[in-house]
């Protein structure tokens, strides 16, 4: 069977050899491994990069195929990199704090331990005490589940109650968008039990890999994230590829007619939006480690729309438009944040990219929007010699996708 | 004249020859002379009552500078004066005119260092000199004094002040103030009747000064002989906590003291011999019972207290009688402070009600303000419009600019309206025939290249203006609040706010119902062709009506700006709120939206009142709220029906 969907998809093999071949080259120049052409940080902004173009081959999934405006999926990215940030923090801390009391007269107890890690932990937001949603952070397996459980069932939740009640559109996207309002809003305080907007920190070390350089480990965390991303493109493209990739772009082009051809569209919205959430919490997962830090700010409600723009300058409906625009948009935006873009002096005033960076985004977005709606991916078909129909004159029915004039007449 | 005055003085060294009222002051004070060089609080009194009592002019000042460490005693003659320092030595000064009378060296003088509490008596004489004084001014500054701090003694100053009050008002202040004093420092059938006079009274410092008198303190066992009592105490609920009442036990010398984990860890290492406790080696001491064992292990040997492991000290003090006593030892006026704080309470809860009922409408008229404009664009166009914040935000630069070019507040604010309309309103077609006109029938996309144009404004401001809060000053009419007693109270801003939220209504309203504008725009609402049809033209219409909304908001952000800073980020802060106020009220119209304002602005204020350490909180929980209510209301409060409806 696998056999059949690699050669009806021989994309995904080509992306796969592109990944590959990158992930090869990369770890042949970085620092960690061979020439160290490529410095540990940059190595780290490329295995982000990577966690972000699976995000957003997530985004494209829900958004691009089956027609889901959700501006609520950096929230489940940002579920996941606290449910391993919180394992990450709490054993480095109790590495520390067993290390710490090793010294003390008398060897120290568990209630000790537990009670030294709460005080370092929790110390910035004036408290000792582990909250009861930091009952399995002992554990790394436990916390690897929660990483799909968590952003899985918050969505199964949120998607049944929405789909369930057919809010669709716009209404949707804003309902998604109060979402992560709300669950950005809840992080920030600080008695939510996740350390308020001082966030996790600290993430870049992993517990007992002291002796190990972070040049390695950033390398380890950059195929991890290649590997995560290679896997990810493949589960994509089987879903959309075959019937239920039709029933899913037939929701997006017409929800109404697939229901009344008999398909439960709501199972189908509903496993979409679940199983993307799943994806954008395993990529946060990878993604915070490399960052070292999360904070309630991540999640805020224009992450999400970040995530959107990627996708929608790359080209929504195609995966490797969005694995294309994600990391086109964050690289360049590093590039321009960075102050590493060169000022544009115009003689009477100079343009400061940090400053103007932003605004060049906003106005090449609405650009992209107004006229090229196919983003970067439209570049690829030009090349493959691939249009839509032209559609000349002007439409005869008053409806959208009406036959036109010139089309009538043939 | 003066010179010869200074001669003679010098060379007898002896009073000169001063105005009768001098030799008066000066006659009173060596009548005193004794009491007053000794210093001593106990006996000064008569001496600060005469002086108080002469009906001098000069007294008050003599009182001033005395307390002040400004009066000096001739050691020779118990002469009084006021000093001045100079290189030769101290030059004497009458106490009156305050003509110079001799220098002499610093041995010859003495400076009257009044101490704490005698000062505190000439304080409280001064006091009287105040309230009476003929300058209404200085009447207003003692009462006010009295009331920051107030002090026994003031009571009687008060009330002998009461009979000369002329002025009404200030007389009805001094006896509220009299009676509020009578509460702490009168005689106890005075101080029932002062507190039953202050029943239902809604005042911060009537409650201030009854409170005080129900404090209690905890006792153990059975209380004292004619004590108070307030109630009996359960230890270990939350009037008493275990502890506390262990160590009333031990102070007692009932109960041993009981080595907490903490003492006990430290005495276990205080007694590490070679390595092992009692034997036991230290290694294995990493759990709490082989501590335990261990430290009882010590106790055997006598060389820590012992304790009981099993009975812990919420077992010591269950079942023993701890009492909660009045420090006040008069029931009568205990019961009637209850009573009265009772009275008050119930007066209290009503106020906050209404107080909360205000601070709900004032928010309410804050989104119902943000959400207008976009109750037109998204609610009548179906237009999504990401950058509706920044025309908020753009309307509240407006008002700044304008503020720093025209100086005057009130002018400005007039100004400013009509401007921030216009600006916002240019963007707004601007917008709407670049961008959104491509767009109509892709509203996703419509959202998208919004969202754009909202971050490029949000950065251009940011560049132009810098990231810091620019401050729209409101105009000094506003400044203040309405104040109704001491918990209802609204700032004078939120008044304009809410005004101004209802102007809008009425002007929506009478745009949408009575223009030809608002005819054509619920054509083309609903049937664009058919519109076309009729010779309107959808194409103006639609710009129109984007500009009337974009406008609405930028006059919203001059209001918002009033209340809150101007940054470049205020859009943003209300966009959300925004839309959740238009979806919940019903897309397309006027009235849902503001019941939708009102819902969520007294849902927000409700939340905050339930957990009021935490406004994010609130937020949270009403946006959870708002998911799952449009579960059961999709189309919002109000939802059209019909082919307006849509699909």
């Amino acid at each position: 069977m696998s056999g059949t969907f690699i050669t009806r998809n021989p994309g995904v093999l080509i992306f796969l050899a592109l990944l590959a071949l990158f992930t090869i080259a990369i770890t042949i120049l970085s620092e960690g491994f061979g020439l160290g052409l490529v410095s540990t940080s940059f190595v780290k902004t490329l295995g982000k990069t990577l966690c972000l173009c699976l995000v957003a081959i997530a985004m494209d999934l829900v958004w691009g195929y089956c027609g889901i405006l959700s501006l609520g999926h950096f929230a489940f990215f940002g579920l996941g990199g606290y449910a391993i940030g919180m394992w990450l923090m709490y054993e480095r801390t109790r590495m520390i704090v067993v290390e710490s009391l090793a010294n003390a007269p008398l060897p120290p107890t568990p209630r000790e331990i537990v009670d030294g890690i709460g005080t370092q932990i929790f110390g910035v937001v004036g408290s000792a005490e582990f909250p009861p949603i930091w009952a399995f952070a002992h554990s790394l397996p436990l916390q690897l589940l929660a990483v799909i459980l968590v952003p899985g069932i918050l969505a199964g939740v949120f998607g049944w109650l929405a789909f369930r009640s057919r809010v669709t559109g716009v209404y949707l996207s804003i309902l998604t968008q109060a979402m992560t309002l709300a669950l950005s809003l809840y992080l920030f305080q600080n008695d939510s039990g996740l350390r308020g907007n001082n966030g996790l920190s600290g993430l870049q070390n992993l517990p007992g890999l002291a002796a190990v350089p972070q040049s390695t480990v950033s390398l380890w965390f950059f195929w991890g994230s290649a590997l995560a991303l290679g896997a990810g493109y493949a589960l994509a493209a089987w879903v959309v590829s075959g019937k239920l990739g039709s029933v899913i772009r037939g929701i997006r082009d017409d929800e109404a007619r697939v229901r009344f051809l008999g398909y439960p569209v709501e199972t189908f919205k509903l496993f979409i939006f679940t199983l993307t959430a799943v994806i954008a919490a395993i990529a946060g997962a990878l993604y915070y480690p490399q960052a070292g830090i999360i904070n309630p700010a991540e999640i805020a409600p224009i992450a999400s729309i970040y995530l959107a723009v990627w996708v929608a300058i790359g080209g929504r409906g195609r995966l490797y438009g969005a694995v294309i625009g994600a990391a086109f948009v964050s690289l360049l935006s590093t590039w321009f944040t960075g102050g590493q873009a060169p000022d544009v002096n115009l003689g009477f005033y100079a343009i400061n990219w940090v400053d103007w960076w932003l605004v060049l985004l906003g106005v090449s977005f609405v650009l992209v929007t107004l006229f090229a709606p196919k983003g970067i991916g439209g570049l690829i078909d030009m090349i493959a010699h691939v249009r839509s129909p032209d559609r000349k004159g002007a439409p005869l029915g008053p409806d959208v996708g009406s036959l036109r004039e010139k089309e009538a007449r043939e | 004249m003066k010179f010869i005055a200074l001669l003679i003085a010098v060379l007898f060294g002896s009073a000169p020859p001063a105005p009768a009222q001098t030799r008066d002051i000066q006659m009173l004070l060596q009548t005193h002379a004794d009491a007053i060089v000794a210093s001593s609080r106990r006996t000064i009194g008569p001496a600060i009552d005469a002086l108080a009592a002469s009906g001098l002019a000069s007294a008050r000042e003599v009182l001033n500078r005395w307390q002040d460490r400004e009066l000096w005693v001739r050691e020779a003659d118990s002469l009084f004066v006021y000093v001045r320092e100079e290189e030769t030595g101290l030059v004497m000064l009458d106490i009156v005119s305050g003509v110079e009378i001799a220098t002499v060296g610093r041995r010859d003088l003495r400076q009257l260092k009044p101490n704490g509490g005698i000062r505190a008596l000439i304080g409280a004489a001064l006091v009287q000199f105040q309230l009476s004084d003929p300058d209404i001014k200085v009447r207003r500054a003692g009462l006010r004094a009295i009331e920051r701090r107030p002090e026994e003694s003031h009571l009687a100053a008060l009330r002998n002040s009461l009979e000369g009050e002329t002025d009404p008002d200030l007389g009805i202040r001094k006896r509220r103030l009299e009676r509020l004093l009578t509460i702490s420092y009168g005689s106890s059938a005075e101080r029932i009747a002062a507190i039953h006079s202050f029943d239902g009274a809604l005042s911060v410092d009537v409650r201030a000064a009854l409170n005080p008198i129900l404090a209690t303190r905890t006792v153990f066992g059975p209380p004292p002989e004619g004590a108070n009592v307030a109630r009996r105490l359960e230890p270990g609920s939350g009037d008493l906590g275990t502890a506390d009442a262990h160590a009333l036990m031990v102070a007692a010398d009932v109960a041993a003291p009981i080595p907490g984990p903490e003492a006990r860890k430290q005495a276990l290492i205080d007694n590490i011999v070679d390595g092992a406790v009692a034997g036991v080696p230290v290694a294995r001491l990493d759990t709490d019972a082989a501590r335990d064992a261990a430290y009882l292990q010590l106790a055997a040997s006598g060389v820590v207290p012992t304790y009981d492991p099993e009975r812990s000290m919420a077992d010591v003090v269950a079942d023993e009688m701890f009492f909660a006593v009045y420090i006040e030892p008069d029931p009568a006026v205990t019961d009637a402070a209850q009573s009265t704080l009772k009275s008050i309470e119930t007066g209290v809860k009503l106020n906050r009600t209404f107080d909360l009922a205000l601070d709900g409408l004032s928010l309410a008229s804050i989104y119902f303000l943000a959400a207008i404009g976009l109750a037109i664009t998204f609610g009548v166009m179906g237009v999504i419009n990401m950058a509706h914040g920044e025309f908020i935000m753009m309307g509240a630069y407006t008002g700044y600019l304008v503020q720093q070019v025209v100086p005057d507040y009130t002018l400005s604010l007039l100004i400013a309206l009509p401007l921030a309309f216009a600006v916002a309103a240019a963007a707004g077609v601007a917008m709407e025939r670049l961008v959104i006109r491509h767009l109509y029938h892709r509203p996703l996309e419509t959202l998208l290249a919004t969202f754009g144009i909202s971050i490029a404004l949000q950065q251009l401001a940011k560049t132009i203006f810098g990231t810091q809060a620019r401050p729209l000053t409101s105009p000094g009419w506003l400044d203040g609040a309405w104040v109704l007693n001491d918990i209802v109270s609204i700032s004078h801003i939120r008044i304009a706010i809410f005004a101004i939220a209802l102007m809008f209504l009425a002007v929506f309203l009478f745009i949408m119902k009575r223009t030809r504008l608002g005819l054509e725009v619920r054509a083309v609402t609903q049937n664009p062709k058919m519109a076309a049809s009729m010779g309107i033209d959808p194409d103006r219409i639609n710009m129109l009506t984007f500009g009337l909304g974009s406008g609405i908001a930028g006059i919203a952000g001059v209001a918002i700006g009033l209340y809150a800073k101007v940054t470049s980020e205020m859009g943003a802060d209300y966009i959300v709120q925004s839309f959740m106020t238009v979806v919940v009220g019903g897309v397309g119209n006027i009235w849902g939206t503001l019941i939708g304002a009102t819902g969520i602005g007294f849902l927000q204020k409700g939340i905050e009142f339930l957990n009021p350490s935490n406004t994010l909180a609130a937020q949270t929980y009403m946006i959870v709220f708002i998911i799952v209510f449009i579960q059961f209301r999709p189309r919002g409060i109000i939802a059209l029906r019909g082919r307006a409806a849509g699909d």
